[in-house]
């Protein structure tokens, strides 16, 4: 159907700890083409590893393991640290949950665009400074200059995470992995920030993998989404179909959101089943 | 906060500028730790049991003579009067006179302070240039032997006395190898040859060009200034590794690696530059940790610095001597105190 | 109850008494800090000096201050004098072991009077805030801002030299930090909703500091001293070697490196044997302290 950016192949991401390995992710597959690829889960799921292991992020003593992360066919399980550099920022880029932590407090805005941007082109500081300025007012920044010259610290959640997502863009990448971008902010800019990574994305012709605990906006705003549960791929489905999932723990997470349109006396509350954790991963591969 | 502003009145007067109020806080506190400082010396040079008229005026003094002495110093006054002299009397650089040798005490530290300062300073050049790299390193490659070693010199640092080290140095370097001076500035034959300067003999000889007494100079300094460097090395590796791995697990190092930077621009460029605030201050009281850790080695290598001043002055009872060295240290402290904090404010946006 | 159950019932998820509870989690420090070997080695040679300490007479192989001048500067290893005898012809090993008893009593002093100073400093600055804490905690700033062993000196050079006014010095100066750690402490637990339960149960000041802050200070207070008594024996050898602790003939061990000194070039054992002392001992002090501090205090990784 569509082309195939990233297939990923029965991916692992394993933690030795005291009490022996703990599996992180087990097992997960799926594909990514030129769309909005959710991943929904709670907190210790396994998504956020999995976003981090595509880009071989996951540091020792943790270990990945996969058949393959095949970026256009280049499998990136073979690749070198050195090769892999290539490829983080410049094909895939990551875009994380506070911005407060992932800038750097003692570096002014423009000096980390900039270093974004010259990581992996070769330009003087001029045109440099003159493409993340035309960056910042990509994600809607209006006094760019100023910003260029402000520091982390003196900036809104919002903005912090525009300026994040410029600086995530400005190589040009062909996958985004968003890992719960709006989470931190306050809810009246959550939209805004959306729509501008949308808006990017759609225009570059990107693919977006969403990592969210929130299955209403992941709904909303993606194409297709993966619901994991332990480290598994539990359910696969297209997200306007999210409402007629079947698989027992994703109905449990519906049933547990308050709707406006069909209200009730009594919030199910989610009952676990055990075999949830071991039955096997769900492929999300297409074709 | 800024409800309370908006809503305290404050709009018939014009409130001061942030900085102003922020820079006299500051002053204050400086100034009150400054005076308790001198009020604590004071304390304890007036509960001596040493009577400061006998020591002017000596044993067989007429009675006299001693009241006489006795009201010039002012011990008729009450004691807040008498601090009160104190605190002019230092705040003009007048310790009182050195029952020892009969000279300003404020010359003779003004005379010795710099080989101190000379010795800890080339220590502490040591410490940082070799400890900022062993934390980091360290804090990189945590858990390699690299770290182990850093761990161990860190340990024994920590757990052996200086003077006892120093002794051990100058019984293997100097006494069974001969690699290095001994004892002293400099040999006996090179002393007073160059004209003093700065104090310092080192950057004496090398303004005079005389690279004789530098190199012999050198090798005096150069075990006493290790083993300090050695001291300093412990403290300022295991501080760095500690706030580089508080920095490495940060988020904005994964920012760093996500845009594809190599692991050593990483460390250096992103990690490390969020710690040089905390190195700084680090580096400071290491500094000040070493002008007092001099006390002990100065004797061991017969330095004369101002540690070498106070210990002679006390085992001979030269309260003005010692209270005089002791003020002198404690501003050096408070001073370098005041140096990192405003050092911090140039490296840390969020402290301007 | 049998050793087994004994164990389970200690490594229990479910205590079923507070002193249940408690006895299950000091069970469990013990068992993460007796996995740490370091730590362990550190506590065995402190266990080893108490014994040494407290059966000096029946061990040391000499009386540590009879003098044989006919047989002074010995070397290591004479028959009689393993560690060879000092200037006076005195037998280095037992003036060692009668040593470590002055080390032990200096320590043992310093390590009662400090953190107790700092902890009524530092939990009632804490808890009564305004003036007070200003008035107190600038005091702490002041003695912070002068340097320790200079200070010490100071204060030997007026009290006079002796083991007991070295204690003194010694505590006078190692108080302020234990101050600032009682009064961060009592800072995060004063505003606790716990605290704020018990003042409406109308529990007054007095019972609140003593009851319900000191309890929960000491734990970081214990890792704290353990780390710090390094330092203080450094320091009272210090004094020592300056000739302002322990007087002769007393076998304390920074005296007796002092007493070396002069012989260091010809006669080394005389000042390396005490060094070494020193050295086992504060090390043993340091591993103890680094394994505390990873039992009690997890996060406070420095």
């Amino acid at each position: 159907m569509m082309d195939t950016l990233l297939d990923v192949e029965d991916l692992w991401v394993r933690f030795p700890s005291r009490q022996g390995v703990f599996d992180a992710v087990r097992g997960v597959s799926f594909t990514l083409g030129r769309e909005r690829l959710g991943i929904v889960g709670e907190s210790g799921s396994g998504k956020s590893m999995t976003g981090r292991a595509i880009l071989r992020l996951i540091r020792p003593p943790g270990i990945v393991e996969a058949k393959q992360i095949a970026l256009n066919g280049d499998n990136l399980m073979e690749k070198s640290e050195k090769d892999m550099r290539a490829v983080r920022g410049q094909k895939i880029s990551m875009v994380m949950q506070d911005p407060k932590f992932s800038l750097n407090p003692v570096m002014t805005i423009g000096a980390q665009i900039i270093e974004a941007y010259r990581q992996h082109n070769r330009t003087n500081h001029a045109d440099a400074y003159a493409k993340a300025v035309e960056m910042l007012q990509a994600v809607s920044i209006r006094d760019a200059d100023r910003v260029m010259r402000a520091y982390p610290h003196e900036m809104s959640g919002g903005m912090g995470q525009r300026v994040m997502i410029a600086m995530m863009l400005i190589p040009n990448p062909q996958i985004l992995i968003a890992d719960e971008p709006t989470s931190a902010l306050d809810v009246s800019v959550q939209r805004q920030v959306l729509d501008i990574m949308d808006g990017l994305v759609k225009e570059r012709g990107m693919g977006l993998i969403f990592i969210s605990h929130d299955l209403n906006l992941v709904a909303d705003f993606c194409d297709r989404v993966l619901i994991m549960y332990a480290g598994r791929i539990v359910e696969v489905c297209e997200a306007s179909k999210l409402s007629q999932a079947k698989h027992p723990y994703t109905r449990g997470l519906l049933n547990a959101l308050p709707r406006l349109d069909a209200p009730r006396d009594h919030l199910e509350v989610l009952q676990r089943d055990p075999a949830w954790s071991t039955a096997p991963s769900v492929s999300g591969r297409v074709a | 906060m800024a409800l309370a502003d908006n809503n305290g009145g404050a709009q018939g007067r014009a409130p001061l500028p942030k900085w102003l109020t922020g820079t006299v806080k500051t002053l204050g506190s400086i100034a009150v730790t400054m005076l308790g400082l001198v009020f604590i010396t004071f304390i304890i040079g007036r509960v001596m049991p040493i009577d400061p008229v006998l020591a002017i005026v000596g044993e067989r003094a007429t009675k006299a003579s001693y009241d006489a002495v006795y009201l010039q110093l002012g011990l008729d006054k009450p004691l807040i009067v008498q601090f009160f002299y104190y605190v002019r009397d230092v705040a003009q650089g007048n310790f009182g006179m050195s029952l020892l040798n009969a000279r300003p005490v404020a010359e003779d530290i003004a005379r010795v302070f710099p080989a101190t300062l000379e010795l800890a300073s080339l220590g502490v050049i040591f410490g940082v240039v070799l400890g900022v790299p062993l934390g980091v390193v360290a804090a990189v490659r945590k858990g390699s032997w690299i770290d182990q070693v850093a761990r161990v010199l860190a340990l024994v640092g920590y757990s052996m006395p200086i003077f006892w080290l120093g002794l051990m140095g100058l019984l293997v370097f100097y006494g069974m190898l001969g690699w290095v001076g001994g004892p002293g500035r400099v040999g006996i034959f090179y002393e007073d040859v160059v004209p003093t300067v700065t104090g310092m003999l080192l950057v004496d000889s090398i303004i005079d060009g005389n690279w004789t007494v530098f190199k012999d100079a050198f090798s005096h300094i150069i075990l006493p200034a290790s083993l300090l460097g050695y001291y300093s090395l412990a403290y300022i590796s295991r501080m760095t590794r500690s706030f580089m791995l508080e920095q490495l697990s940060a988020e904005y190092i994964t920012t760093a690696r996500v845009k594809g930077m190599s692991e050593w621009d990483v460390v250096w460029k992103h990690a490390f530059r969020n710690i040089r605030v905390q190195l700084i201050t680090v580096i400071a009281l290491s500094y000040a940790g070493l002008l007092e850790g001099s006390v002990l080695t100065e004797i061991i290598f017969s330095w004369p610095g101002i540690g070498s001043y106070i210990t002679t002055a006390l085992l001979a009872a030269d309260m003005n001597a010692v209270l005089g060295g002791t003020v002198v240290v404690g501003l050096i402290f408070i001073l370098l105190n005041i140096a990192s904090d405003l050092l911090y404010k140039v490296f840390d946006p969020r402290a301007r | 109850m049998t050793e087994q159950t004994l164990r389970q019932w200690l490594l229990t998820d479910t205590p079923t008494s507070r002193r249940h509870a408690k006895l299950s989690a000091l069970y469990q420090g013990w068992l993460s800090f007796s996995g740490n070997t370091m730590a362990m080695a550190g506590l065995w040679i402190l266990l080893a000096l108490l014994g040494i300490a407290l059966f000096a007479p029946i061990i040391a192989p000499h009386d540590p201050f009879v003098q044989d001048l006919g047989n002074r500067l010995a070397p290591l290893g004479t028959p009689g004098h393993i560690f060879g005898t000092d200037s006076l012809g005195r037998d280095i090993l037992s003036r060692l072991i009668y040593g470590s008893r002055i080390t032990l009593y200096i320590v043992a002093l310093v390590a009662l009077i400090a953190p107790i100073v700092g902890l009524l400093v530092g939990t009632v600055s804490g808890y009564v805030g305004g003036w007070v804490d200003v008035v107190l905690m600038r005091i702490t700033d002041i003695f912070l801002a002068f340097p320790r062993l200079v200070l010490a000196l100071a204060f030997v050079a007026a009290l006079g030299a002796g083991i007991e006014n070295a204690v003194l010095a010694i505590s006078l100066t190692a108080w302020p930090p234990y101050a600032r750690i009682a009064r961060a402490e009592t800072l995060t637990i004063r505003s606790a909703d716990y605290i704020a339960a018990i003042q409406l149960q109308g529990a007054g000041a007095m019972r609140i500091i003593t009851r319900h802050i000191w309890p929960l200070c000491i734990s970081s207070l214990i890792v704290r001293v353990t780390l710090d008594m390094a330092g203080i024996i450094l320091a009272a050898a210090g004094l020592g070697f300056l000739g302002l602790g322990a007087q002769p003939p007393s076998p304390e061990w920074g005296a007796m490196i002092s007493g070396g000194r002069r012989f260091i070039l010809d006669h080394w054992w005389v000042a390396t044997m005490p060094g070494l002392a020193i050295f086992t001992v504060s090390l043993a002090f340091n591993l103890l302290g680094d394994g505390l501090r990873d039992v009690l205090d997890p996060k406070g990784e420095k």
